[in-house]
């Protein structure tokens, strides 16, 4: 005991033999068992605490550190394409021409980017409605059994995996469009009809969640004018979980830009800027998954391969950054 | 005094469990009409079958009259959004809607399928001052609802229920989320306004029913144990219980 914690013994001491409050039982706490060291030093709760901050510490350390890596040899490697081979920016983004294996002139992405585009919006513009639709079946209309009868429906579309849909999608989907429209059946159109199923689960689940957000009281107050079921969810539901229905279709787009394997197989693999539908073409994605077996480590065309790569990363940022923004608004 | 409103022995109950047990009352027309008892009494309930706003719970059952105006709401065919023009209400949390001030006060009009713009703006204006608010908001109309204080978004929604002109009012707890300044200012207002309306409120707060009220009911246990207007009503109540309750010795 050092002379610090004798002072405060004897204070501690002092005060419970001067003490002159007799209803306060000091007796139960057994005043001559006050253990100063041990009061100053740190207790078993105190390390516990210790522990516990210092393990979530190093956890989110570790995983910080993963994040940076990846961003950082994502951004290394797709930078490289612009920085060591001096292909132009602006060429990349804005020219057709991919076929990097013949030279820094044959590196534009901008085909790639149109049809990621346009299998991203067009899918989310066939799902949304369904979404909402099924939404409100399942929070407006029925809430028992059939609602999670569809719940579990909506689960098991998204445990089927990517490469059963891209099978689906190539024996059933494109034998369909080309018997009726011609041509190789590959295209925007099989990869829209693909991802509009892939993402319809993520978009309704997120709706469901934006209905369920809405107050009860809204809806009762709705009523309590004299509002049908239709008038309440149509001008108000809808308008009080736009925000949130907002949200749940740009995850849903994020997901159909990000999926790979499925589009691939039913895109048709051409990097040709799409006339049409039906046309063959090549999302950023596909183009990926199909050449990354194909290209030699540092040279030009695998460093464009990782330049696709750091465009898929920026734009699931973008994607982040869309959600908090409409997040903010709407709160 | 004409009443409006008439609950005939009215029970309900909800599968096995009986939560009104043959209740019996008349709400004088232009009047304001207090439903006090404790918590679980049987008020709310009571009234949310004045418009029907029980009716989505499963396995309920309502049986006895309720007549608005002699004509039983519960009558089979009946077109519930025609009653709850007539019978408006106003809950316990402020709900305005998540839109525009003019909009929220519109609704009414406008799922009753009025197209007359004049008329709608009329009436939006018309029901602002009778709720006390349009001071606040004449210059903000367009302003979301929700950018008001409490007590302004619940004037606001005073405002939303007189704008389809109802003969009665529903009042659920209209103060209890609120500050003492903003619930002294809605029973200003409710003052005022129970000359041209007929109020039927639930409240928990005894001094609010003294202070507004013309009539006290005082519901226990699913029963009626008592009605009257309220200054017999707490002054010479004609039952024990009664008297223990507004005395607070219980509740």
């Amino acid at each position: 005991m050092n002379k610090h914690e004798q002072d405060l013994q004897e204070v501690v001491d002092q005060a419970i033999a001067e003490q002159k409050v007799p209803h306060v039982k000091f007796k139960k706490i057994d005043p001559e068992s006050v253990d100063i060291a041990r009061l100053t030093s740190p207790s078993k709760e105190t390390r516990q605490e210790h522990w516990g901050k210092g393990l979530t510490s190093l956890a989110i350390a570790v995983i910080g550190i993963l994040i940076v890596a990846i961003i950082g040899f994502v951004g290394v490697r797709g930078l490289a394409t612009f920085v060591d081979d001096k292909v132009n920016i602006f060429h990349f983004l804005l020219t057709s021409n991919w076929n990097p294996s013949a030279g820094k002139d044959h590196v534009g992405a901008a085909a790639m980017i149109v049809t990621s585009f346009a299998v991203t919006l067009l899918a989310a513009l066939v799902a949304t409605p369904f979404a909402i639709a099924i939404a409100l079946f399942m929070t407006e209309y029925k809430s028992g059994k059939q609602a999670q009868f569809l719940q579990s429906v909506m689960e098991l579309l998204v445990g089927i995996p990517s490469v059963v849909y891209g099978f689906l999608g190539l024996t059933v989907i494109v034998t369909v469009i080309r018997t009726i429209f011609g041509g190789t059946g590959f295209g925007i159109l099989a990869a829209t009809l693909i991802l509009f199923v892939m993402v319809l689960p993520t978009i309704t689940s997120l709706t469901v969640d934006a209905f369920k957000a809405v107050p009860q009281d809204l809806r009762k107050s709705s009523a309590a004018l004299g509002a049908t079921r239709w008038q309440t969810i149509y001008h108000v539901v809808l308008r009080a979980a736009r925000p949130r229905i907002l949200t749940a279709i740009i995850f849903g787009m994020a997901r159909a830009f990000g999926e790979a394997l499925a589009v691939q197989m039913v895109i048709g693999n051409a990097v040709l800027m799409p006339y049409n539908l039906v046309s063959p073409s090549a999302t950023l994605t596909s183009q990926l998954t199909s050449q990354m077996g194909n290209t030699v480590m540092g040279t030009l065309p695998n460093n464009a391969l990782w330049s696709l790569a750091l465009l898929l990363l920026i734009m699931s940022l973008a994607f982040n950054f869309l959600v908090r923004l409409i997040g903010k608004r709407g709160s | 005094m004409k009443n409006i409103m008439e609950v005939k022995n009215v029970k309900l109950r909800y599968g096995d469990f009986e939560a009104l047990h043959g209740i019996n009352l008349a709400f004088p027309e232009q009047k304001l009409t207090a439903l006090i008892g404790p918590s679980g009494c049987g008020k709310s309930t009571l009234l949310r079958c004045l418009n029907r706003m029980n009716d989505d719970i499963a396995d309920i059952k309502i049986t006895g009259d309720i007549l608005l105006a002699g004509e039983d709401i519960y009558r089979p065919h009946l077109d519930l959004v025609e009653l709850r023009k007539s019978v408006g209400m106003v809950f316990q949390q402020p709900m305005p809607f998540p839109f525009s001030v003019f909009d929220n006060v519109a609704y009414g009009l406008k799922v009753a399928g009025i197209k007359d713009k004049e008329l709608i703006q009329q009436r939006v204006e018309e029901s602002l001052k009778q709720a006390a608010i349009w001071q606040e908001t004449k210059d903000s109309l367009d302003r979301n609802a929700l950018a008001f204080s409490g007590g302004q978004q619940q004037r606001i929604c005073i405002a939303r229920a007189l704008a389809v002109r109802p003969a009665v009012v529903l009042l659920d707890e209209p103060t209890s989320a609120l500050d003492p300044i903003s619930s002294s200012e809605i029973e200003e207002t409710l003052m005022t306004l129970k000359t041209k309306y007929t109020f039927i409120m639930v409240t928990h707060n005894l001094q609010q029913a003294s202070r507004v009220s013309d009539q006290v009911a005082f519901l226990m246990n699913g029963n009626l144990i008592e009605s009257g207007t309220t200054e017999e009503m707490f002054l010479a109540p004609k039952k024990e219980i009664t008297s223990n309750y507004l005395n607070g010795r219980f509740g």
